[in-house]
């Protein structure tokens, strides 16, 4: 690892850990009740009090955020673990036995894959509604063929090295060969996979909450925020900045760890 | 002429298999379009006519030819909220989300190409370390971010646009240009990003390659071989990358279209989607297909074009 890898690793280290603090501050407990509306703090600037300021109904905006971000965590942890648990069956699957179903699948992959996540989820969300687990399917489907193919590609080099016909030669059944001699040694390519997954989870989560089809009204999610505060652009453009701001941060976080884990 | 005919069935092919795919994706969930149009209140026999008026009660695989036959002659059905046909509802909407699109890919490649090489031939220098911070940066501000920040950089404090007032390129098309812009760009941002970054790798790679050496050994200059060697080979794995990043940029506008209030294919696909208009959602679906794999087809026209020994 030379110095410019390392000081990219600490950056992404120290980003993801303030958003896991925000996270587990958001599971917790907020400063203010995220829903709860107060007249006399309208547009209240920031202050000690409302560390972000308030929004259009006098709600605080840090609390939301915080919210935002536990449920931006917990869908982008879901759909990746999806991605991740019917990629790694569908990718070993086909990888080492090959043949017809190893074409069939991976032509339907190709196909999926040549569609963005984001397009995919509108399709599967037009067909079964709106609404957090509908988002969570829909953006898992549209995630599995990516790790599928990467899973593939793994077990396909392992498949044909010595080891692994010595131990067919000891008489070890296909199950056997497949968890304990390929999957341990997928850790590596999955790990790193992993981290880049959860940085396009992040993004296609709050794209589609700032399109309205994700977490519902009033529950606060930070796409939602996003474009509710367009409204208020003119006049006060901090409602907008602060949930923006932090969908950067957990972005920037997952992708500088991305490029630098397992390097 | 082989390659060329083998790859164009190929994409007719996966054409066919998606307009399947969403056919009868869409024939399959429950409920009933002639009923949710006229509410729970109708009388059978109303439900019944607008059903044989919709074609509803004739059995899935007739329906499902002849809405083929229609697609392959231009013809979508008609909207359920419209009553109008789809090919009429989204004719002008193609094409702005198409120009969107395609003004986005062209300011990535005019301004990404250059700043890669520029980045390449400084490689390492503090300008360098600058520049790469700032695109790691870029590249995680998701476009519906940059663009309301542009919206309030450039709408608002400049004024060198008003936010919200789209022009048609029926209309007027330099206006609709000139609005286009800010959009474009907000999606061609982290592209950029990308593609530069992607270009100076791929240079830096290539300059360490032997055949490199011999040309300098051969005595040609610095500039000779960077521009002769090291760049077309260079770009060849950017040229993938934008042709995978079209389908991105496609998707980026359905979003960036409700920043800027844009009326394309993104808007309505939302409206319909929130309203179960299936007829203009599989038309959409199937259009935004069609310029997918059509990109990947260019792409792999233009790769064979470039580098012969490449069969994909």
């Amino acid at each position: 690892m030379n110095k410019a890898t390392k000081m990219k690793f600490i950056t992404g280290l120290v980003i993801t850990g303030i958003v896991l603090i925000m996270t587990i501050w958001g599971i917790i407990k907020t400063p203010y009740d995220p829903c709860e509306m107060n007249a006399s703090a309208k547009y209240a600037g920031m202050s000690i009090k409302h560390l972000f300021g308030c929004d259009q109904f006098g709600r605080d905006i840090f609390s939301r955020v915080l919210v935002g971000v536990r449920e931006t965590m917990f869908i982008s942890a879901c759909v990746v673990l999806i991605g991740v648990f019917f990629g790694t069956i569908f990718g070993t699957v086909t990888g080492y036995y090959g043949g017809w179903l190893d074409e069939i699948l991976m032509r339907l992959n190709d196909a999926v894959l040549a569609f963005p996540s984001i397009l995919l989820a509108l399709v599967v969300i037009g067909l079964f509604g709106g609404g957090k687990y509908q988002l969570i399917a829909a953006l898992g489907i549209a995630f599995v063929p990516s790790f599928a193919r990467i899973v593939r590609g793994e077990v396909l080099k392992i498949r044909n090295l010595d080891y692994i016909n010595a131990v067919k030669l000891y008489g070890a059944s296909d199950a056997r060969i497949i968890v304990v001699h390929i999957l341990p040694n997928l850790k590596t390519v999955l790990l790193s996979s992993i981290v880049i997954g959860f940085n396009n989870a992040v993004l296609a989560e709050a794209g589609m909450s700032y399109l309205g089809m994700g977490v519902a009204p009033p529950d606060p999610a930070l796409g939602r925020m996003l474009s509710e505060a367009q409204a208020f652009i003119f006049t006060t453009p901090r409602i907008a900045l602060f949930p923006g701001l932090v969908i950067v941060l957990m972005i920037l976080g997952f992708s500088l760890l991305g490029d630098t884990v397992g390097k | 002429m082989k390659y060329v005919i083998k790859k164009v069935t190929t994409m007719i092919i996966t054409l066919f298999f998606v307009s399947v795919l969403v056919f009868f994706s869409f024939s399959l969930i429950p409920g009933n379009p002639a009923i949710s149009k006229l509410g729970t209140e109708a009388t059978p026999e109303r439900i019944a006519a607008l059903e044989h008026e919709m074609g509803l009660d004739r059995p899935l695989l007739e329906r499902f030819g002849n809405w083929i036959l229609g697609v392959v002659r231009g013809d979508f059905g008609t909207s359920y909220s419209y009553s109008q046909s789809v090919t009429g509802l989204l004719a002008e909407k193609i094409g702005t989300t198409l120009l969107l699109s395609v003004m986005a890919i062209i300011i990535c490649v005019i301004i990404a190409i250059p700043l890669g090489i520029f980045m390449a031939r400084k490689s390492d220098s503090k300008l360098d370390i600058i520049l790469s911070g700032a695109n790691q940066l870029i590249m995680a501000v998701p476009s519906f971010f940059s663009g309301i920040l542009i919206t309030l950089i450039f709408g608002i404090v400049f004024r060198l646009f008003t936010p919200g007032l789209f022009v048609s390129y029926h209309t007027n098309f330099f206006k609709c240009i000139g609005y286009l812009f800010f959009p474009a760009f907000s999606i061609a941002l982290p592209k950029i990003s990308m593609v530069s970054k992607l270009l100076k790798d791929n240079v830096l790679k290539e300059s360490e390659k032997e055949y490199v050496r011999t040309a300098y050994s051969r005595g040609n200059a610095t500039k000779t071989v960077f521009y002769k060697h090291v760049l077309g080979n260079a770009l060849i794995p950017v040229i993938t990358f934008l042709g995978m990043t079209f389908a991105d940029i496609i998707a980026g506008s359905i979003i960036v279209e409700q920043v800027f209030s844009i009326p394309g294919l993104g808007r309505i696909l939302l409206t319909s989607i929130s309203g179960r208009d299936y007829p203009v959602i599989e038309a959409i679906i199937l259009l935004l297909a069609f310029f997918v794999v059509l990109s990947n087809l260019i792409v792999d026209l233009l790769y064979h074009k470039f580098d012969p020994r490449i069969h994909v």
